[in-house]
């Protein structure tokens, strides 16, 4: 069992959202020493007060397994799905970055910001507020590029994912 | 229909009286005031006043576990609140049903800091299945009904309802129980299909079987625990309980080894290690049962039946998960076993039998008695004798220590909800505050807490509850002036050195009994103790019976923790040779 590889999922889930969900969830984890490496919420219908929760975790699949189960017991948990197992999924995260400068520095960052289809979403002489969306990877690779042009502060979602085909 | 209203403390009233509840364990306070009105201006329910809220709610346990019914506990917020969360813990733990209704600060003033004021439902998330914070006196009805559904079903467990004092002056609308149905929480009950042939199959093919059954088959009720009779008379196989599991299956039937785990017997768990096949009903895996978790049960097949899908492949990787209630699951099994005419391999199962028999010849109970001192084990089998010839119905509470796995060892469980025992917790000071919940429930009943003399202290305040309400338990007190449990692991494991485990400056017992209108009894000399176990279970009230036992015995079978299940100390000459790993040491 300790043997086992040590594997990220990404869990998808539905909740009432009323008071103290998001802290059953998190308090779980924490209660129960399991990672989180991300973790994004909002309600997705406001009729029937349902949100989402998704959350990148990590773990052996005996840990996994355990984690899914201890959500799904959750009263305010409606269901839990393991998008990593169940088949394709694709996942996004949105962040925004702040670079600051002049000159040089600054036509090379909205260059790049070109490259990696990220959008300007606020301008001022002096700075730029990027907005970009991707995989992980692609905002950590964007975010490593803008450091040394003068980037000041970075906002990011963490992953938001959803199955593909129907 | 008109609409009744009502304000919110009647609401909480009302909606208990429509859940059939009839008793209440409680300690008022400001926040709590306007619900002790409405049952003071009552009379079908039947408030019981603990000594502190940890009584309470320990009391609650007692009357639920005895009972099959929900335990309900009423406590003011803050103090009243933080005081009842080892309780909470432990019915959680337990997987006892219980609803405690905490009060709260008015809503303007919640996270004011204001008097009395704790962050009450963040401070039980964690201890409890679930818990809510009424805002809205309409909701009060609908949150009552709904917790009491969360409580029983799936695995039982503790809920908490925090009522800001606002809300119970403020009116609302009550509705019935049947109105309220829960949009996530669902529990399933019932197996999938496919994996009750696939049991089946495990079943008839095995040759050294073993059913092992825990608390679970006793939640599910005694029809459960019927089924589960029958199904081990029908296969004929060997079935061991777990401490919460005692009186699931009749410690008298001959196809029972007993207890397993820690202190569990000798061929209770060499017949675990040796099986190839354990179907798990109700039971978890625990730590305490499985020792060593790399050497536990090396050839055995696992059948895990549960309720609790999250108590699956935990601790023990099983080859057959059952998800549902042991009851159905249990009389699934039984039908299908007969319906196919399943037959036991019968020369394997009389061969594995043999083996098992050779283990039961150790007499892994024995002891000595001498003719001085008593020893605990005699004392439990002199108070079972005792309790055999009394015509009421017996049940048994302890503390926690060694009286608790010697009661548990030499103790006899024939029938479920007659045993309560802090088993995931082990709560010390359990033990007396249940024996009054259990009292209060079954009023005829002959009542014993088997206790320590540390344990009996840490909730002793419940001796005015006791007196309070007649409540006629028996405190049998195996006094051996330690913590013996600690002492035994000190000596075991920390070469000796008795660090605070000597409890100093022990009141006189017998004084202590009669100052609170108790009766106090004493017995030092094993010629003694005849007489003073009649004399308590003759007294009418509430007794202690100190029982000065020897001071330095030690609680054997036990497998040191770290170890495998085939690794056992028998008795103080194994203690002897036993080295413990430095990874065991670790361990608790
Ligand atoms: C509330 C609590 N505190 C501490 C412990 C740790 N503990 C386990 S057994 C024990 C000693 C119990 O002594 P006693 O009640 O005299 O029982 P004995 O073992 O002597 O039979 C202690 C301190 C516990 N289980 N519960
Ligand atoms: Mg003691």
């Amino acid at each position: 069992m300790q043997d086992q590889p040590i594997e990220p999922h990404t869990l998808s889930l539905l909740v009432e959202n009323e008071p103290g969900v998001l802290a059953r969830v998190i308090g779980l984890f924490s209660g129960r020493g399991y990672n989180i490496e991300s973790l994004t919420v909002a309600e997705i219908n406001p009729e029937e007060h349902i949100s989402r929760i998704t959350v990148v975790t990590s773990g052996t699949p005996m840990i996994i397994e355990q984690i899914k189960a201890q959500l799904d017991r959750l009263v305010p948990v409606h269901s839990v799905n393991d998008l990593t197992a169940e088949g394709p999924f694709v996942a996004r995260e949105l962040a925004m970055v702040k670079v600051v400068g002049k000159g040089e520095p600054r036509v090379e960052a909205l260059r790049i910001a070109d490259v990696f289809r990220a959008r300007p979403v606020d301008s001022t002489s002096e700075s730029f507020v990027f907005e970009i969306t991707g995989s992980g990877e692609k905002v950590d690779a964007f975010i490593d590029l803008m450091r040394p042009l003068g980037m000041t502060d970075v906002a990011r979602t963490g992953s938001l994912a959803i199955a593909r085909g129907r | 229909m008109t609409e009744e209203r009502m304000s919110g403390a009647a609401l909480i009233i009302r909606a208990l009286q429509d859940q059939g509840v009839d008793t209440i364990f409680g300690y008022p306070g400001g926040a709590v005031l306007p619900i002790y009105d409405e049952i003071f201006k009552q009379n079908q329910l039947r408030h019981i006043l603990a000594r502190q809220e940890g009584g309470a709610v320990h009391a609650a346990e007692g009357y639920a576990r005895s009972t099959g019914k929900v335990g309900v506990v009423l406590v003011t917020s803050g103090p009243g609140a933080t005081n009842a969360v080892t309780g909470l813990t432990d019915a959680l733990m337990d997987s006892i049903p219980i609803i405690c209704f905490t009060g709260q600060v008015p809503t303007h003033l919640i996270g004011n800091d204001a008097f009395q004021e704790a962050d009450t439902t963040g401070i039980t998330r964690p201890c409890t299945k679930h818990n809510y914070l009424i805002k809205s006196p309409d909701d009060v009805a609908r949150v009552v009904h709904e917790a009491f559904m969360v409580a029983t079903s799936g695995r039982p467990g503790p809920v908490v309802i925090d009522v800001p004092k606002d809300v119970q002056f403020a009116e609302g609308v009550y509705q019935p129980p049947s109105t309220v149905r829960h949009r996530s929480y669902n529990p399933q009950t019932e197996p999938s299909s496919g994996k009750i042939d696939e049991a089946l199959d495990m079943l008839a093919a095995a040759k050294k079987p073993v059913f092992y059954v825990g608390g679970g088959v006793i939640n599910a009720g005694p029809e459960a625990s019927e089924t589960l009779v029958k199904l081990v008379h029908t296969t004929g196989y060997p079935c061991t309980q777990t401490l919460m599991g005692l009186g699931a299956f009749p410690g008298s039937d001959p196809l029972s080894v007993g207890m397993l785990g820690m202190h569990g017997m000798y061929e209770a768990n060499l017949a675990m290690h040796q099986s190839d096949l354990i179907v798990c009903v109700g039971a978890r895996f625990d730590d305490r049962v499985t020792g060593r978790i790399d050497a536990f049960a090396p050839n055995a097949k696992k059948i895990h039946i549960d309720i609790d899908p999250s108590s699956i492949n935990k601790n023990v990787h099983v080859d057959l998960p059952i998800i549902g209630d042991c009851g159905v699951v249990l009389t699934q099994l039984l039908d299908g076993w007969n319906a196919k005419g399943l037959k036991a391999d019968g020369a394997a199962i009389s061969a594995w039998w043999e083996q098992i028999n050779g283990w039961r010849e150790r007499k892994c109970l024995s002891y000595v008695q001498g003719k001085d001192i008593i020893k605990p084990q005699y004392a439990l089998e002199r108070l079972q004798a005792h309790m055999d010839k009394d015509p009421r119905e017996g049940y048994i509470t302890t503390e926690v220590g060694q009286h608790q796995m010697w009661a548990a060892q030499y103790l006899k469980f024939e029938k479920p909800n007659h045993w309560m025992t802090s088993g995931g917790l082990g709560t010390m000071g359990y033990g007396l505050p249940a024996a009054i919940g259990v009292q209060i429930a079954h009023p005829d009943a002959l009542v014993v807490d088997v206790s320590g003399e540390a344990s009996f202290l840490m909730n002793m305040q419940e001796m005015s509850s006791a007196a309070q309400y007649k409540t006629p338990i028996k405190v049998f007190i195996l006094n051996n002036e330690w913590m013996g449990m600690v002492r035994q692991w000190q000596e075991l494991l920390h070469g000796g050195r008795y660090a605070e485990s000597y409890t100093e400056s022990l009141p006189d017992f017998v004084k202590l009994a009669e100052c609170f209108g108790w009766t106090g009894l004493r017995a030092t000399t094993p010629d003694e103790l005849d007489d003073v176990i009649a004399k308590m279970i003759a007294t009418d009230g509430p007794v202690i019976a100190d029982i000065c036992i020897a001071k330095d015995e030690n609680c054997f079978p036990m497998i040191p923790s770290g170890a495998a299940h085939c690794d056992m100390l028998l008795g103080p000459n194994d203690q002897a040779n036993s080295s413990v790993s430095s990874g065991g040491m670790t361990l608790v």
